[in-house]
């Protein structure tokens, strides 16, 4: 990979300062940034690393519900999340691999918003808050289509409040080699309503079931699913299954995701 | 070039890096820690993990500067203090857990950080905690039967279904 | 009670104190004073033609030492088929040339069609990524689709070849007519196309190379990634840089592992060779992980149609092949060979079939090139043939049990002389199957079946019935088979004078453990302990000859060539100690490690002989040398034949189409069995392959001959979830007839014998679900594949 400099900020106001350079890029666990430099596909000239920033780090219960630190590792969030919300510790407890974990966080998960990637489902599907160094952006309004969120330049994740549910489970479906979402799919039951949010599917990325939302919000169950369909126009088609194949695991893993809910 | 340390191996050690200085290449090239292996360039087949503050990590995929003051541990680190082979690569020789080798030190390193946390896990946690390491040689079965023995649990029977 | 040291304990292996403690020494592990580091500038297109490539501006760039082109190695040699195959009419094979970098057009992404030599890996890569931009490749059509690369004579891999076709063959020519007859008068025909997938090897260390030269001495080193150091000596000295043998050491140190992709000559080992004479230091050079996917050879990837005639009762009548095998873009060391007499000879399978013919025709196409794979154009036969009989079973509605049973050979039909050329010495084929039903509790199927059912999930069971040819060496057999080397092995024991040993083998341990069964197998001839015996591998300057590892040869060939060193040992220690003793050498036997008079007590240990041997003072100096060092040569007298039953259960999601293997039983037939812990770990590592290339595993090329699953991104690597335990018997043994230890080779096995019984198993699954309109899925047998046949 090409050469850059190294930052290792330890505030946010240092980091906001650092990314405001040119060519400056933030580096979070790197499990997907680093790869990508090794391909040379990103060439930054400054890495600003967020890891040491003790502010975006950890898990904790606040206003507006569980607030979870942008530089907080997938392992962490799988431990410290376990007592207050239990599908987004088994979420991030099953991204990658545990050393993926070790290092991956959620900030950088969602800053990506790679439509495979298994944290935007829950973000969406929570209605959770995403809080940059600059605003609150509410999870409908922050992912915007393939690898693209409402983030401007200079922007970062700090962190994400997610409201508690009542019920929630998140189901994926591996694909083979990446072991990234081939389709993932987490509901999400509040006292308003039902949200189902799914990853690794859409074209556009990360999506929510407006239908199954409706039927699901009338009765919670897996059976409130059998008449309906997901269209496979709007569906990834790749290498390791057709958009028919995943619109039907859609429907398959949003099923499992409710059972698993009770 | 900046200068980092850390320590490795219990050791304290320090030397010049670049900002793109991978810790696999710190370890390999500035420290002549070869245990640590490199076998692909997208983070997923485990031969470089090693342990930064305990923790499992892939150290191909990890900047030598980010970890700068951690605590890390190699393959090279994992014997007794008398050089003998610890519980876990004992269990590895016992059980034929290892063909090649290459992918061995990651195994070890991942397997390591399972029985730290999960002191006697299932076989479908071993496969499952494994899942970030692979290996061409072994079909995994004397892998995960190495690891449940190392965790003091009976594999006799385990061949045979 | 199983014996704990010498031939068939299951001893702990010596080998992995180094790999359990990082102390192992792989090629990319070595630091040389003064290296340099060698950086390939690849092929973007699968197909273009070279305009220019302006080297200026990456030489003048920082750190950068030499550059080199196609142009600089165009009056060198070329990279040579190891094997001549003749066409169906006669005609010799097309053999084009495969140059160390692609000269005047390129032929496959991946292409190496320049390199940049630099003080560090990152300028060399920086110059590396200059050259790519300043060369000029107007790209052309590329040809991806074998059917399509065979019809279409206008668009050509080779300029010279017209039809992209390497050859047609048939095997047996002879026979093609009355075959044709005998399938025209079968009762029932039945019919398959199929796809063996192609499969990249994926060794997990990737190649690396490193070339030395001393301009004091004209001397060359080349440490390598290699399974066979002498054959990679010969390929590079004599056949492409034109160096003297005896001045270029090969050295292949601890290898991770290579399944047939690091048999071969590859053009980076000349490279880094000619680049270290031209600067007079250390060049190396490590794959990224994405040059192995495009540039390691890749195997399997056969299309074929099989037709198999039969009685009502499925009795085999005739079974008739048709395949387009991928070579690729060149014609990788073994590549002829695979696709022919690795796969055609092994088409009669274990069973009684009096009419066999194969039809391969071998196409070029802008694709990395293809070759042997584990198992070696024997899984492509042994798939065919298990899945057809499979579809016999289901079209007649016939026991597939019962069915292997009705064909396989018994045991009093050997030696047994097969429709397709090879003799078959020994076997018990029955035993095998009947062990695997019995291990696999087949008559407690339908009870788990019903439990699967219960959770949701169908369970089908699936068999294959294999035989391979292995120990791939008889000179005269393979010299008849178009082989240009002889594939013989050699040994030198040499007794040390305080009388421990060293062997130096010419097979190379890259996983297999032969440092410590080889060590036993000494140890036990000569009655000493294994700790007294150090197996020596890998180096040309160190060992006598050898052709190296593949195709379960090890120990079979090599293995043997060391033991009738050891027979030479022993022999000339008894004139020792006849000498010694005072008596004829007729009279003294070694038994223990000891050289008695018979019936006397009079006697010598190994080590008194051994020291008598380095110290001669009361020796027969007359009629004997000192010393006590013996090389043997060993040439067989045919192919090992191991065989054996594989037994396999999934379960399959019918609303995911995920596949599951619940369980897995090998039934194997290796003859004698040297460790059986090393042993099971072959069978093992073959079966999870196996797995790997049945369920995930797959190669895709785009229409622009891109590579789609060129990381393990995209790639499907079988991880620990994918597999089972699984259960390994080997108690049924046929010791093999022509090889005083017994042994068939036991390294195969696994990745040949297990597709067809898990894709047979898929089809049981679906048809025990009612979908019994499925017939066939080609592997892999991946989730959206299945999912897809099931609501087709």
């Amino acid at each position: 990979m090409h050469n850059f400099d190294f930052a290792k900020p330890s505030t946010i106001a240092d980091a906001a300062k650092a990314l405001a350079a040119d060519g400056a890029q933030a580096l979070s666990g790197g499990q997907t940034l680093i790869p990508t430099m090794k391909q040379r596909l990103a060439q930054p000239t400054v890495l600003v690393s967020l890891t040491g920033i003790k502010e975006m780090q950890g898990v904790c219960m606040g206003d507006g519900g569980l607030h979870v630190g942008a530089a907080t590792p997938h392992a962490v969030v799988a431990k410290e999340a376990r007592a207050h919300y239990p599908a987004l510790a088994d979420l991030a407890g099953g991204i990658g691999d545990p050393a993926v974990r070790s290092r991956g966080t959620i900030g950088g998960s969602i800053a990506n918003n790679d439509p495979a990637a298994c944290y935007p489902s829950a973000v969406l599907a929570s209605g959770a808050t995403v809080v940059t160094n600059k605003r609150k952006i509410a999870a409908d309004d922050y992912f915007q289509g393939l690898f693209t969120t409402a983030l401007e330049d200079g922007e970062f994740v700090t962190s994400v409040i997610f409201p508690i549910p009542q019920k929630a489970a998140y189901v994926k479906f591996n694909q083979p080699a990446s072991r990234f979402a081939l389709t993932g799919v987490f509901v999400a039951k509040f006292a308003s309503g039902v949200r189902v949010a799914v990853t690794g599917a859409g074209n556009d990325g990360v999506f929510r079931w407006a239908e199954a939302e409706r039927a699901l919000s009338a009765d919670f169950s897996a059976s409130a699913l059998s008449g309906l369909s997901v269209d496979p126009a709007g569906m990834i088609s790749d290498l390791h299954g057709s958009a028919a194949y995943r619109a039907n695991l859609v429907k398959v893993l949003t099923g499992r995701a409710v059972t698993a809910a009770g | 070039m900046t200068k980092v340390s850390m320590t490795v191996n219990g050791k304290a050690v320090s030397g010049e890096v670049e900002g793109r200085t991978l810790l696999s290449s710190f370890l390999r090239e500035g420290l002549g820690l070869t245990g640590t292996h490199v076998g692909c360039d997208t983070s997923q087949c485990g031969a470089c993990v090693v342990h930064v503050d305990g923790k499992p990590v892939k150290s191909c995929t990890v900047f030598a500067a980010d970890v700068a003051g951690a605590n890390v541990k190699t393959i090279e680190g994992m014997a007794n203090p008398d050089g003998s082979l610890s519980v876990i690569q004992q269990a590895f020789q016992d059980h034929h857990g290892l063909q090649c080798g290459f992918c061995t030190p990651g195994m070890v390193m991942s397997s390591a950080a399972l029985l730290a946390e999960n002191p006697k896990p299932t076989e479908a946690e071993v496969r499952h905690y494994l899942d970030g390491n692979i290996c061409r040689c072994t079909g995994y079965h004397n892998i995960v039967k190495a690891v449940m023995a190392a965790s003091g649990q009976d594999v006799s029977a385990l061949a045979a279904e | 009670m199983p014996k704990d040291t010498g031939i068939g304990a299951s001893m702990k292996r010596r080998e992995d104190v180094r790999f359990l403690t990082g102390r192992g020494v792989y090629t990319d592990d070595l630091a040389l004073h003064g290296q340099t580091y060698a950086v390939f500038v690849r092929s973007t297109v699968a197909h273009g033609r070279i305009k220019s490539i302006d080297t200026s501006k990456a030489a003048a760039m920082p750190g950068v030492l030499a550059v080199f082109t196609g142009e600089d190695f165009k009056d060198v040699g070329g990279n040579p088929a190891g094997w001549l195959i003749n066409s169906r009419d006669g005609t010799p094979m097309r053999e084009p040339k495969r140059p160390v970098l692609a000269h005047g057009k390129v032929r496959h992404v991946g292409d190496a069609y320049a390199a940049v030599v630099a003080e560090t890996y990152a300028q060399a890569k920086d110059a590396a990524e200059q050259l790519a931009a300043d060369s000029v490749i107007e790209e052309l059509p590329a040809i991806i689709d074998m059917k399509a690369a065979v019809a279409d004579p206008s668009n050509r891999v080779h300029d010279e070849i017209p039809d992209n076709l390497c050859f047609d063959w048939g095997w047996i020519e002879d026979n093609r007519a009355a075959v044709d007859a005998a399938m025209k008068a079968a009762p029932h025909v039945v019919t398959l196309e199929l796809v063996n997938n192609r499969l990249v090897p994926n060794a997990m260390e990737p190649r690396a190379s490193i070339g030395e030269y001393n301009p004091g001495t004209g001397d060359y080193k080349l440490t390598t990634t290699s399974q066979n150091p002498h054959l990679t000596r010969l390929l590079v000295a004599a056949f492409v840089l034109g160096i003297p043998e005896n001045k270029l050491t090969v050295v292949a140190p601890d290898v991770g592992g290579g399944f047939g992709s690091k048999i071969y000559h590859y053009g980076e080992e000349a490279l880094v060779l000619a680049a270290a004479k031209k600067l007079a230091r250390p060049v190396r050079w490590t794959a990224e992980r994405s040059e192995s996917f495009l540039t390691d050879a890749h195997g399997r990837d056969h299309v074929t149609k099989i037709e198999l005639g039969c009685t009502k009762d499925g009795q085999i009548l005739a079974i008739r092949t048709e395949t387009l095998a991928n070579v690729g873009a060149y014609l990788s060391n073994f590549s002829t060979a695979t696709p022919t007499f690795l796969h055609g000879t092994l088409m009669a399978g274990p069973y009684k079939v009096p009419h066999v013919y194969v039809n391969v025709k071998t196409v070029f196409t802008n694709t990395a090139p293809v070759d042997a794979y584990r198992g070696a154009g024997r899984p492509e036969a042994t798939f065919s043939l298990e899945r057809v009989i499979d579809k016999m079973c289901r079209e007649l509605n016939l026991d597939p049990f019962e069915v292997r049973r009705k064909n396989l050979l018994t045991p009093d039909q050997f030696p047994y002389t097969t429709p397709v050329g090879l003799v078959y010495d020994t076997g018990n084929y029955h035993a095998t199957l009947d062990k695997a039903m019995q291990i696999a509790d087949v008559a407690g199927f339908e009870k788990r079946a019903a439990e699967s059912k219960k959770r949701g999930k169908l369970r089908g069971m699936g068999l294959s019935t294999w035989i391979e040819a292995c120990g791939i060496a008889p000179s005269h057999l393979v010299g008849v088979l178009g082989s240009r080397v002889g594939l013989y092995d050699a040994a030198t024991v040499r007794v040390n004078a305080t009388g421990n040993i060293s062997v130096m083998t010419g097979a190379h341990s890259h996983g297999q453990g032969h440092e410590t069964v080889f060590a036993q197998i000494v140890a036990e001839k000569l009655g000493i302990p294994e700790s007294s015996v150090e197996i020596v591998h890998g180096d040309t300057s160190k060992i006598p000859f050898g052709m190296g590892s593949y195709g379960s040869r090890s120990l079979a060939v090599c293995g043997t060539a060391m033991a009738k060193a050891v027979d030479k040992i022993i022999a000339k220690g008894k004139k020792i100690a006849a000498h010694m003793l005072e008596a004829s050498e007729g009279d003294i036997t070694f038994e223990n490690g000891k050289f008695q008079v018979a019936g006397t007590d009079k006697a010598k240990t190994f080590g008194e002989i051994a020291f008598s041997a380095y110290v001669p003072h009361n020796y027969p100096l007359e009629t004997l040398e000192p010393g006590l060092e013996e090389t043997a040569f060993y040439d067989p007298a045919n192919f090992t034949y191991p065989a054996g039953a594989y037994i396999c259960e999934v379960e399959v999601d019918p609303d995911t189409g995920k596949v599951d293997v619940v369980a897995f039983h090998c039934a194997d037939d290796f003859g004698n069995v040297m460790n059986p812990m090393v042993v099971e770990g072959q069978v093992h590592g073959g079966v999870g392959q196996g797995i790997g290339q049945a369920l995930c595993e797959f190669t895709a090329y785009d229409e622009n001959g891109q590579l789609l699953t060129g990381s393990y991104m995209d790639y499907p690597m079988p991880r620990a979830e994918d597999v089972p335990f699984y259960n390994v018997d080997y108690s049924c043994q046929t010791p093999c007839t022509h090889n005083p230890l017994g042994v068939k080779g036991c390294g195969e096995a696994g990745a040949i014998g297990s597709p067809p019984a898990v894709v047979n198993a898929v089809i049981d699954a679906l048809h025990r679900g009612g979908h019994t309109h499925v017939t066939h899925i080609d592997m892999p047998v991946s989730p959206s594949r299945v999912w897809s046949a099931i609501n087709g």
